[in-house]
């Protein structure tokens, strides 16, 4: 019985040659389009079946970091209250002297911006780009509200000389457009002139290019780090009997599960100067009381804390492959005259390859992004990035910075995985 | 039946609880938080029968700025620090206060006079100050006690190690004070190059034997663990830890960083009438007077001054404990908000990285 729900329908018209040579279905439809329709009828419920996690991820993870890159180039705390003088930039090109009718709108924005209480907004917009000029915008403007008298450029001049500076007007001009590469400038320790030419800032200032590399460099150690402490334990596990190896298990995961914050605090009473470490090394004689180790609140302390922080996340890829590794592989080299160091390095680490490239990959990109654990035993010189990103959050308030330096730390990451996919291949990974 | 009653009570429970009056306040935690809640929710409540919810935040303002940012107010009243107060004012967020309205002093003085200098912004009210301050532990110097800023700095006389906040604001001041500078002057220094130099030259000393902290509980924690000799920290910390707790601390008042904490009241807040009425009620005489009951900061009245009495434990006399005390006043520097507010960010930065390189 032909049925239109039977494959072998469609060869079947074609074989008693009644059409003009497309395929059709039992029932007259051309195949292609039949397929097409019942395909759609499954992507659609594929679709709506996958629907409730694409609004979570889209809800909470795409909005909200579009949201921050937007904070990191848009920022209208001068163009939206200074709409005059914003205007004048626009009419003028850059390098127009500013003339009466330049003077004439800042005096007018000062004040309208000092009655509607957003000249603080305006200052402190200016004030990430020329330091020290927020308290010029929040005085003149307590005294814009009695009033100001033309000609302006005097009265302006005579309240404070510093509105003459030719720096804060050309970073008046880069602020009187919403859109600005200034704190993208700012994270990669740069600037830009009276001229509007970007500079690198003074030496002193210079912070954000050294702790991006720091980071970088730290993650890497770290990296490489728990290779070397995981790569024999996760054989040791995948090689031993499954009683003794669930066992030594247990070990692994129960630190995986226990709190971030409780670890971090347990290796402050280890490592301290006062801590069971030093004071077990006095005890022995190893060191004298006055000499105790400087273990914590330095690099040293946030390489240690982290390395076993992270341990886990490099043993348990490692170890779901090397589960899967028939032993026989080795063996089979060995009978053939390979010594066991032949054997280990041509045989057997080239399966591991998975698991090490998802180890790394997980352990690094987690570093990149550490927080807590530096914070506490990082001391000054273990501080990285995320530190900073935190501290323009919470304390400076300078919102469109962190996004910056956050936005740099995804875009370097996104580049290192891209890398990493032409170099060794995103499908060669292995997460268990 | 029975569920049905359950059910009418629940959603009558309910319908009271959103009838009935409240303020969310957001503080600190911590002891000052209960200090706050002793003080003045309690009478408070008892008194208006207006209900008080306290919100911790590691910096009040951080959420204020957050929820203005997404025009979301969902607290009234802020506990924040005088520079976010009037940086916040100056960008209209804040609900300016009139300080006619607030209660005067038993004696009659207007609010207006029996406030402390900055202790009235245009949109925030104080209601304590405190004080950063050098504290030592006494075992480690048995012989001879340091007693000044610049013993904090003279490593060889106080040997051990430092504990010093890792930002701007509460360091470059001790530097200059400890090499010589006088309170008074700190601020024209710190807004010249020369001025920063010589405060950094001065950290510079030190260095070595510097651990940082970021939170007010760190510097007491790190004198306790012996892996400090001597610290600046918050002053009402020191005191929790040397009375309620009886470790061996002193307090050096030398080099003292006064600082305020004001209530604000966000513009577009749930209850802006039950806000006004708690910031009041928080800010009159006696109340808080009876905060420094609960915690070793100063009120921002000065009529509440006298009636500062013992410590809850009832023996420990509060006053001498006091940021604002005659003793403690010496040689005390003030926070400077608007100088904070313009140099911050570029301090900040030039300290980040002092600190990172090596």
């Amino acid at each position: 019985m032909a049925n239109a729900l039977d494959p072998h329908a469609a060869v079947a018209t074609v074989a008693t040659g009644e059409t003009d040579g497309t395929l059709r279905t039992a029932d007259g439809k051309p195949l292609a389009r039949a397929l097409a329709r019942s395909q759609t009828r499954a992507r659609r419920r594929a679709f709506l079946l996958v629907l409730p996690l694409l609004a979570f991820v889209l809800i909470t993870f795409v909005v909200p970091i579009g949201q921050m890159l937007q904070r990191s180039f848009y920022n209208d705390g001068f163009s939206a209250h200074m709409p005059e003088l914003s205007q004048w930039f626009a009419d003028n090109p850059r390098g127009t002297e500013p003339d009466d009718a330049a003077w004439a709108a800042l005096a007018d924005d000062l004040t309208s911006a000092a009655e509607d209480r957003t000249i603080g907004i305006v200052g402190t917009r200016i004030n990430y780009d020329v330091p020290g000029t927020r308290s010029l915008f929040t005085s003149t403007g307590r005294k814009a509200k009695r009033g100001l008298e033309p000609p302006y450029r005097e009265t302006l001049l005579d309240l404070d000389d510093e509105w003459g500076d030719p720096r804060l007007w050309s970073a008046m001009r880069e602020a009187s457009t919403p859109f600005t590469t200034n704190f993208y400038l700012a994270a990669t320790d740069r600037t830009r002139d009276e001229s509007g030419k970007i500079v690198q800032v003074e030496e002193r200032q210079r912070v954000y290019i050294m702790l991006f590399m720091r980071t970088f460099w730290l993650s890497l150690l770290i990296t490489a780090l728990t290779f070397v402490l995981g790569f024999p334990i996760a054989h040791l596990l995948a090689t031993l009997p499954m009683r003794k190896s669930n066992l030594l298990m247990i070990l692994v995961l129960l630190p995986f599960w226990t709190s971030l914050l409780v670890r971090t605090t347990s290796w402050m009473v280890l490592l301290q100067q006062q801590g069971v470490i030093n004071d077990v090394l006095v005890w022995l004689g190893v060191i004298g009381n006055e000499q105790r180790l400087q273990m914590i609140y330095n690099q040293a302390g946030t390489i240690i804390a982290m390395t076993h922080i992270l341990l886990p996340f490099m043993i348990l890829p490692l170890y779901s492959v090397m589960r899967t590794i028939n032993p026989s592989y080795v063996r089979a080299a060995r009978s053939l005259g390979a010594t066991s160091w032949t054997a280990f390095r041509r045989v057997y680490f080239p399966q591991t390859l998975p698991g090490l490239g998802a180890g790394a990959l997980l352990v690094f990109i987690l570093a990149v992004g550490y927080y807590i654990t530096p914070a506490l035993v990082g001391g000054s010189s273990g501080q990285l990035i995320s530190n900073l990103i935190a501290l323009h959050m919470t304390d400076t308030l300078n919102w469109s910075m962190a996004a910056a330096l956050a936005a740099l730390l995804l875009g370097s990451v996104l580049i290192l995985y891209w890398l990493y996919d032409r170099m060794v291949g995103i499908d060669n990974l292995k997460l268990g | 039946m029975k569920r049905l009653l359950v059910l009418s009570t629940a959603l009558a429970g309910i319908a009271m609880t959103a009838s009935a009056k409240e303020v969310n306040v957001v503080s600190w935690g911590g002891a000052y938080e209960k200090s706050q809640v002793e003080a003045y929710n309690k009478p408070f409540t008892e008194a208006t029968g207006i209900t008080v919810n306290m919100i911790a935040a590691d910096n009040p303002a951080t959420p204020l700025k957050a929820q203005v940012e997404a025009k979301n107010i969902t607290a009234d009243v802020f506990d924040i620090e005088v520079s976010d107060a009037i940086r916040l004012c100056d960008e209209g967020a804040l609900v300016e206060i009139n300080p006619d309205d607030l209660p005067a002093s038993p004696d009659g003085t207007p609010a207006a006079d029996d406030f402390l200098d900055g202790a009235l912004q245009d949109c925030a009210v104080a209601n304590i100050f405190w004080g950063t301050v050098i504290a030592y532990d006494e075992t480690k110097f048995a012989d001879a006690a340091p007693s000044s800023a610049a013993d904090f700095f003279d490593l060889e006389t106080y040997p051990g190690k430092r504990g010093l906040p890792k930002n701007p604001k509460r360091t470059l001041y001790l530097a200059l004070i400890a090499d010589g500078a006088s309170a008074d002057e700190i601020y024209d220094l710190l807004g010249s190059d020369e001025g920063v130099n010589r405060a950094f030259d001065k950290l510079d000393t030190i260095k070595d034997s510097v651990v940082w902290w970021e939170a007010g509980a760190q510097p007491v924690q790190l004198l306790a663990d012996g892996e400090v000799a001597m610290a600046t920290g918050y002053n009402g910390r020191f005191f929790d830890a040397m009375v309620a707790e009886g470790k061996p601390f002193k307090i050096i008042w030398d080099g003292q960083y006064m600082d305020m904490d004001m209530f604000a009241i966000p513009k577009d807040s749930p209850n802006p009438e039950e806000a006004m009425e708690y910031l009041k009620f928080a800010t009159d005489t006696q109340r808080l007077a009876d905060q420094a009951k609960w915690i070793a900061y100063g009120p921002a009245r000065k009529s509440s001054a006298q009636l500062v009495g013992l410590y809850q434990d009832g023996k420990t006399e509060m006053a001498p404990h006091m940021p604002t005390s005659e003793d403690a006043l010496k040689n005390a520097v003030m926070d400077d908000p608007e100088f904070w507010a313009d140099h911050d960010a570029e301090l900040t930065e030039r300290f980040n990285s002092w600190l990172a390189s090596n």
